[in-house]
């Protein structure tokens, strides 16, 4: 029992997490309680607190629409939380596409179809041209562009609210990631995770490698959604910087040789040592 | 230097396939989000604002959706065929019921839903006025309205929370029969909020009044009309230099002249 806490403590803990949001949503939607109501576009938080996806704000905006203060407030605190805590925190402890995507990817390596696919390559900076895109999109076409198709907003909205066929959605970003392209929406196209791995750049909370640990298993590699943060693993002891990491602490809990772990942001930089 | 060549060739290529990946990308996107946008059927919730400015605001949270007791509000649904997310309310369904504190109102967190359209601010109270909102207005089908076929029925009049203002009963005399009467439904637009409960109430299969978005149902007459007998549509003349009239070469003869020498197509 506490080997299978061990290993996968904090993809437990995310799914409580996930889950638990999604759960105080529909209570707020379904029982009127007044924890969290709303969706993850906007919502008040113990029925004061506006909240905001500072990206959606971002695209209205873009279209020139006058907001009103509740959604400014409501954005600015989801972006100063996310902006302290890590970015990406958002995709590994509150998306629920998140769990659709860490399932394809599940069974991708279930049952090895790495090894065997037909590979295409595609950028990982897609998610920013997309970004931009929407920007530009919402501008021209004066609704917020990414919110009419968000598959994010599409499943959580459809949870809370009502599903329609959002659920082809669903469907559709499953089989893309389990037979199109490894980590396909999350790691390469999905803008929303694009802009939080734009303001994961001032995490406070970062995965550290202990270069001198590192047994060169490479479990870590397999596992992690955006491997190419890990890129110095096993040739050097430093903190992951970049803000595609999502903080998933799958790296961590897979190490069995206490290699990789949670800390707070090393600013002084003084965890670089070059050990070649 | 064939080697430079060859390198920049593939930059260039490269660069023009990312190009139209994105060109491609990006048309089908915005094709599909205009379609999508587009949706001039549908009823929006209490106080919204302009389609067009509703649709940039809307953040798509549901919180006025929640905050109706009667769960009159709907977000849209993939399936739904209205623009995705935004909430909307269908009256034969679930009607507005205009309630006096317009819960639905103050929840939204970007002012797509306009506050100071249904509300005044007087001593630093906020003092909500319901049947200043405009979400639609209704209409009569004269030719499945059972009253106009001369049948008793007043089910809409009935219904409507600004009864003999926004409906009211207009008599006239049954020609069929020559003795008897008919009381006609007929909706003011000026009073009209579009609550939909009469197009709830309608006794007819489907409803004979219905509630359409405004800018649907409602014509416009246009400034080159004055009403003469109203003194303040008439005082919008004043200043005005008279009638001007519009000189070509032909109107300078007078008319019988001009058919007189006929017209000469050379
Ligand atoms: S990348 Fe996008 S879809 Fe994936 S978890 Fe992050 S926000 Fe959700
Ligand atoms: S006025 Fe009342 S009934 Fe009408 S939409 Fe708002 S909350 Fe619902
Ligand atoms: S509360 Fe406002 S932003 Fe939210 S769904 Fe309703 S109209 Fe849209
Ligand atoms: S929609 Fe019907 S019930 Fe509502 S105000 Fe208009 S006429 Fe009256
Ligand atoms: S309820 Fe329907 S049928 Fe009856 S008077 Fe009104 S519109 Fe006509």
């Amino acid at each position: 029992m506490s080997r299978i806490w061990k290993k996968y403590r904090y993809l437990i803990l995310r799914r409580l997490t996930q889950l638990t949001i999604l759960a105080l949503y529909l209570a707020g939607n379904y029982l009127g309680w007044k924890v969290l109501q709303g969706n993850l576009s906007s919502s008040v938080l113990f029925g004061t607190i506006p909240l905001a996806d500072p990206y959606a704000l971002l695209q209205i905006f873009a279209t020139g629409a006058m907001v009103a203060a509740d959604a400014i407030i409501g954005a600015l605190i989801i972006a100063l939380f996310y902006g302290i805590v890590g970015g990406r925190a958002f995709c590994s402890w509150v998306c629920p596409v998140n769990m659709v995507t860490d399932g394809a990817n599940y069974l991708r390596r279930k049952f090895n179809l790495d090894k065997y696919e037909r590979k295409w390559w595609a950028s990982r900076n897609i998610r920013y041209w997309v970004m931009g895109l929407s920007f530009i999109l919402s501008f021209l076409l004066g609704t917020a562009a990414f919110e009419m198709v968000s598959p994010v907003s599409i499943t959580h909205r459809g949870i809370i609210f009502g599903m329609g066929f959002g659920w082809a959605m669903i469907v559709a970003i499953f089989l893309f990631d389990l037979f199109i392209l490894k980590n396909g929406w999350c790691g390469h196209i999905c803008p929303l995770g694009g802009f939080y791995s734009l303001l994961g750049r001032f995490n406070l909370v970062r995965v550290e490698h202990n270069q001198p640990n590192c047994t060169l298993c490479m479990r870590c590699k397999e596992v992690c959604p955006e491997k190419e943060v890990l890129f110095m693993v096993g040739k050097k002891s430093m903190q992951v910087k970049m803000g595609e990491c999502t903080l998933c602490g799958r790296c961590v809990e897979v190490c069995d040789d206490d290699a990789l772990y949670f800390r707070l942001r090393d600013f002084l930089d003084k965890g670089a040592r070059d050990v070649s | 230097m064939a080697k430079t060549d060859e390198g920049r060739r593939r930059f260039i290529v490269s660069m023009a396939q990312n190009v139209a990946i994105a060109t491609v990308g990006s048309l089908l996107w915005s094709a599909y989000v205009d379609e999508a946008k587009a949706a001039p059927l549908v009823l929006r919730p209490p106080g919204a604002r302009k389609e067009d400015e509703f649709i940039s605001l809307c953040i798509k949270c549901g919180l006025c959706v929640e905050a109706c007791p009667y769960d009159t509000l709907m977000l849209a649904k993939p399936g739904d065929h209205k623009p995705l997310g935004t909430p909307y309310f269908i009256p034969r369904e679930v009607p507005c019921y205009m309630c006096d504190d317009i819960p639905c109102v103050p929840p939204c967190p970007t002012g797509a839903l306009d506050i100071d359209s249904v509300s005044e601010v007087k001593d630093g109270e906020r003092i909500f006025d319901i049947t200043k909102m405009r979400m639609g207005v209704a209409i009569v089908d004269i030719k499945n309205c059972i009253a106009y076929w001369g049948i008793q029925c007043d089910a809409c009049y009935r219904a409507c929370p600004l009864l003999d203002k926004a409906i009211y009963m207009e008599y006239r005399q049954n020609e069929r029969t020559g003795k008897h009467a008919k009381l006609l439904p007929v909706v003011d637009p000026d009073y009209c909020t579009g609550c939909g409960l009469c197009e709830h109430a309608c006794v007819t299969e489907i409803a004979a009044i219905k509630v359409l978005p405004r800018d649907v149902a409602l014509g416009k007459v246009g400034k080159h009309y004055v009403k003469g007998w109203e003194k303040s549509d008439e005082a919008r003349l004043h200043g005005s230099q008279g009638i001007e009239t519009t000189v070509t070469p032909r109107s300078q003869k007078s008319p019988v002249d001009s058919l007189n020498e006929g017209i000469d197509f050379e």
